[in-house]
């Protein structure tokens, strides 16, 4: 069966050329980069080049990266490492599980959190941010990009917010890296996330960019590994893929793949739309990444629609899977105000690099089809059908 | 039967797992589907409960279960989410009915009201025929009658029928139940043989939200989970000839036929007789009073027949361990039958079904008010 991937937001395969950059690292050079021998440094310079692509990347200084195990550590050294008692904090209602749950644990500490709320474009009003601001906050964390709906915020007008009142600030660019540019001194911030499989490097790494002169508590102590922020033996080949990874991406925003990108992305919505009525963009009307799209197709489950479309080859998503597999209704849209079942007939299609124009064809032929289908089950669709007709 | 897309209900035991490897080996095309409905984790550490809950239904072991047996024997498998109607039309009305001071069965209430209903829309909507379960039952098409039969499995010792009873037809015609001609040993052996891992996992019994059964405490985490606090439902002892004896400390704390724990000391045993949920009144008496001839049962469904026109002579179950017994069944309004027994039963108790069986054949049920 002809299977096409559409969510990339969730994981995107390993490119070729990374799988190559790091394969010897397993291998021919394996030395410990701690090492002082010939093995040693022969890691530990792989290690410093992969951080200097990372840093090209975010447009920060090599000595700024600190390498994790992914974008939920980084979020967390970030979080954990800046706040202690009696701090306070801002974050919003859209951030990821790895920020979200982190202030929640926060507040059970009793740490006071401030969650912004987001418009119905899934934006944040950096003025909400302004306003939160207490004289003891010391941390404000707010995504760059969201994952569900893939908009944009406005965060360097908060990161100007921040700098004026001196409070931290932390962005979550996991969704963001690789998508679109980022300059941490435009957007003004201390701390920020990424991570290594949203951007075509495997699983298990990511990279926190930490300003220098931020003092952060590691979380785990040990060697003094990453300047004694991070300890444990660096994951050598991985490190070396997000640089390969970060350095093809570099190179992909001067070949304009990402304006290539979106528009295949814009023909997948514009065509979907043009076919399925009661159905629309969430998001639609905000900045947003060039690969994602987030629709609502009204009276129908989008559970069930992501099982259709799975059993014909297409894999997409919805909301996000809680431990056991299950969906759980989008804390995203439900804070853009969705109603419950709008959030739940709501899908998300995400593209990677490998996606081409007959991927999308694929999802146009599958798509409206499946969506009429269920449908034509729907109770809800049909007794609408009476009345209109 | 000709390879067709089935989706079975998988809860991550040994009877569903059976099912699952068994249509696969037949050559159908199958999907693995296991509902989530109520999340385990949410009451831990309330008082009473415990603070980790392991191995029961809609843990994250079953699913995992679940998983593996879809991974050894290669079908694709969903979780799908149903804790909000679950919660709404199950956990609910079990705790409304309990303050009221009745004796619920949940496990039908799912069944009918979820269970079924969810399961072969999802199996629609995602292209399979039918639905199949690892219920102990048996469901065949009636040439006769020309109507679709729920009948008694071969093992009796697991019997599921009293609990599928609010079937409809409509339901059973796309429903299977591969077991309904096996013994459990055999269900086991057929695990063994396919390779499943939890060929030797221990059944379940109980209720599945409730954890080890306890029903109090149950009641007591439930409502501080949702802010509420425990209705006072405290009230009086009373005899049949209206005389008080005593004090109860709430009428949620009984159920019919009950006679520990009355906290009472008299010169003969006292049972629960009934409890009135209006005048917060358990009312005691001697065992005999607990035996009686008549029930009325209301929110009908029948299976074997359209109409009960007449009076008709059947065999009634009163709970799920109960051994029906000889009866007559006849209409009183449009949704109510009286059932009247040939020999007086004890302990009937509102609340639970009342199901009626004529030989191995389910002729419907109702709930006994």
């Amino acid at each position: 069966m002809r299977r096409v991937y559409l969510d990339n937001n969730a994981t995107t395969p390993v490119r070729l050329e990374v799988l190559e950059a790091m394969r010897p690292y397993f291998g021919e050079h394996f030395g410990n980069a701690s090492s002082i021998h010939h093995h040693g440094q022969e890691t530990r310079a792989a290690v410093e080049r992969a951080r200097e692509s990372v840093a090209n990347l975010l447009g920060c200084r090599p000595a700024e990266v600190v390498f994790t195990s992914g974008g939920t550590e980084a979020d967390n050294l970030a979080i954990f490492g800046l706040v202690q008692p009696g701090d306070h904090v801002v974050t919003s209602t859209i951030e990821h599980h790895a920020v979200l749950n982190s202030c929640k644990h926060l507040q059970e500490k009793g740490i006071e959190v401030t969650f912004v709320p987001v418009d119905g474009r899934c934006l944040v009003d950096p003025n909400d941010v302004r306003r939160a601001l207490r004289p003891n906050t010391k941390l404000v964390t707010i995504m760059m990009a969201n994952n569900e709906t893939g908009v944009i915020q406005p965060v360097e007008k908060i990161g100007k917010i921040c700098a004026e009142a001196d409070v931290y600030f932390h962005t979550d660019a996991v969704q963001a890296a690789s998508k679109v540019p980022i300059r941490v001194k435009d957007i003004g911030c201390d701390l920020l996330s990424i991570s290594g499989h949203k951007i075509h490097a495997p699983q298990g790494v990511g990279a926190l960019y930490v300003r220098k002169g931020t003092t952060l508590e590691p979380r785990f102590f040990g060697g003094s590994h990453e300047r004694s922020r991070r300890a444990g033996t660096e994951n050598v080949p991985g490190i070396v893929a997000l640089g390969k990874a970060a350095e093809i991406a570099m190179r992909s925003f001067e070949l304009a793949e990402d304006r290539e990108m979106a528009a295949l992305r814009d023909r997948l919505e514009i065509e979907i739309l043009n076919q399925v009525e009661s159905a629309g963009i969430n998001g639609g009307g905000a900045p947003r990444v060039p690969n994602t799209s987030n629709i609502y197709f009204d009276y129908i489950e989008g559970e069930a629609l992501v099982i259709a479309l799975d059993l014909k080859g297409l894999a997409v998503s919805t909301g996000a899977a809680c431990s056991s597999g299950a969906i759980e209704p989008s804390h995203v849209l439900t804070a853009m105000g969705l109603r419950p079942g709008q959030a739940r007939a709501s899908l998300r299609f995400s593209l990677g690099k490998q996606n081409t124009a007959e991927d999308v064809d694929f999802a146009l032929e599958l798509v409206p089809a499946s969506v009429a289908r269920l449908r034509e089950l729907s109770p809800l669709y049909n007794r609408k059908e009476a009345i209109s007709s | 039967m000709c390879p067709n897309t089935i989706a079975v209900a998988m809860s991550g035991g040994v009877d569903s797992s059976t099912v699952a490897a068994m249509l696969r080996a037949e050559g159908h095309n199958v999907i693995g589907l296991t509902m989530q409905l109520w999340n385990q984790r949410r009451l831990a550490g309330h008082t009473g409960m415990p603070e980790s809950v392991q191995g029961r239904c809609c843990s994250l072991d079953d699913v995992y279960d679940a998983r593996r047996v879809a991974e050894t024997i290669g079908i694709p498998y969903y979780v799908i989410n149903h804790e909000d109607r679950f919660e709404q039309d199950v956990v609910r009305p079990f705790v409304q009915e309990y303050l009221s001071g009745r004796t619920p069965i949940p496990c039908s209430l799912c069944n009918n009201h979820l269970k079924f209903d969810q399961l072969l829309t999802v199996a629609q909507q995602v292209g399979a025929d039918a639905v199949a379960t690892g219920h102990y039952a048996r469901v065949e098409f009636g040439e006769e009658c020309g109507r679709w039969l729920l009948k008694r499995p071969a093992d009796r010792s697991k019997d599921q029928t009293y609990f599928l009873f609010g079937l409809t037809q409509e339901q059973l015609s796309r429903t299977l139940f591969p077991l309904g001609g096996m013994t459990k040993p055999e269900v086991r052996e057929l695990a063994r043989k396919h390779g499943l891992a939890l060929a030797e996992k221990r059944d379940s019994q109980e209720i599945c939200f409730v954890p080890g059964g306890d029903y109090k405490n149950f009641l007591d985490a439930y409502l501080a989970d949702q802010g509420e606090s425990m209705p006072d439902t405290a009230g009086e002892l009373v005899t049949t000839d209206g005389r008080v004896i005593g004090e109860h400390s709430g009428i949620h704390n009984f159920t019919v036929g009950q006679r520990k724990g009355l906290g009472v000391a008299t010169g003969s045993p006292l049972y629960v007789l009934q409890i009135n949920g209006e005048k917060r009144q358990v009312i005691v008496g001697e065992q005999e009073r607990l035996y009686s001839r008549t029930l009325f049962a209301r929110k009908i469904n029948l299976i074997s027949v359209d109409d009960l026109k007449h009076p008709m002579q059947v065999s009634v179950k009163i709970r799920h361990r109960h051994e029906a017994a000889a009866a007559t069944i006849e209409k009183t309004s449009a949704d109510e039958i009286v059932v009247t027994f040939d020999e007086p039963q004890r302990a009937i108790t509102p609340g639970q079904a009342a199901v009626f069986y004529n030989e191995d054949i389910v002729v419907g049920g109702g709930w006994i008010s």
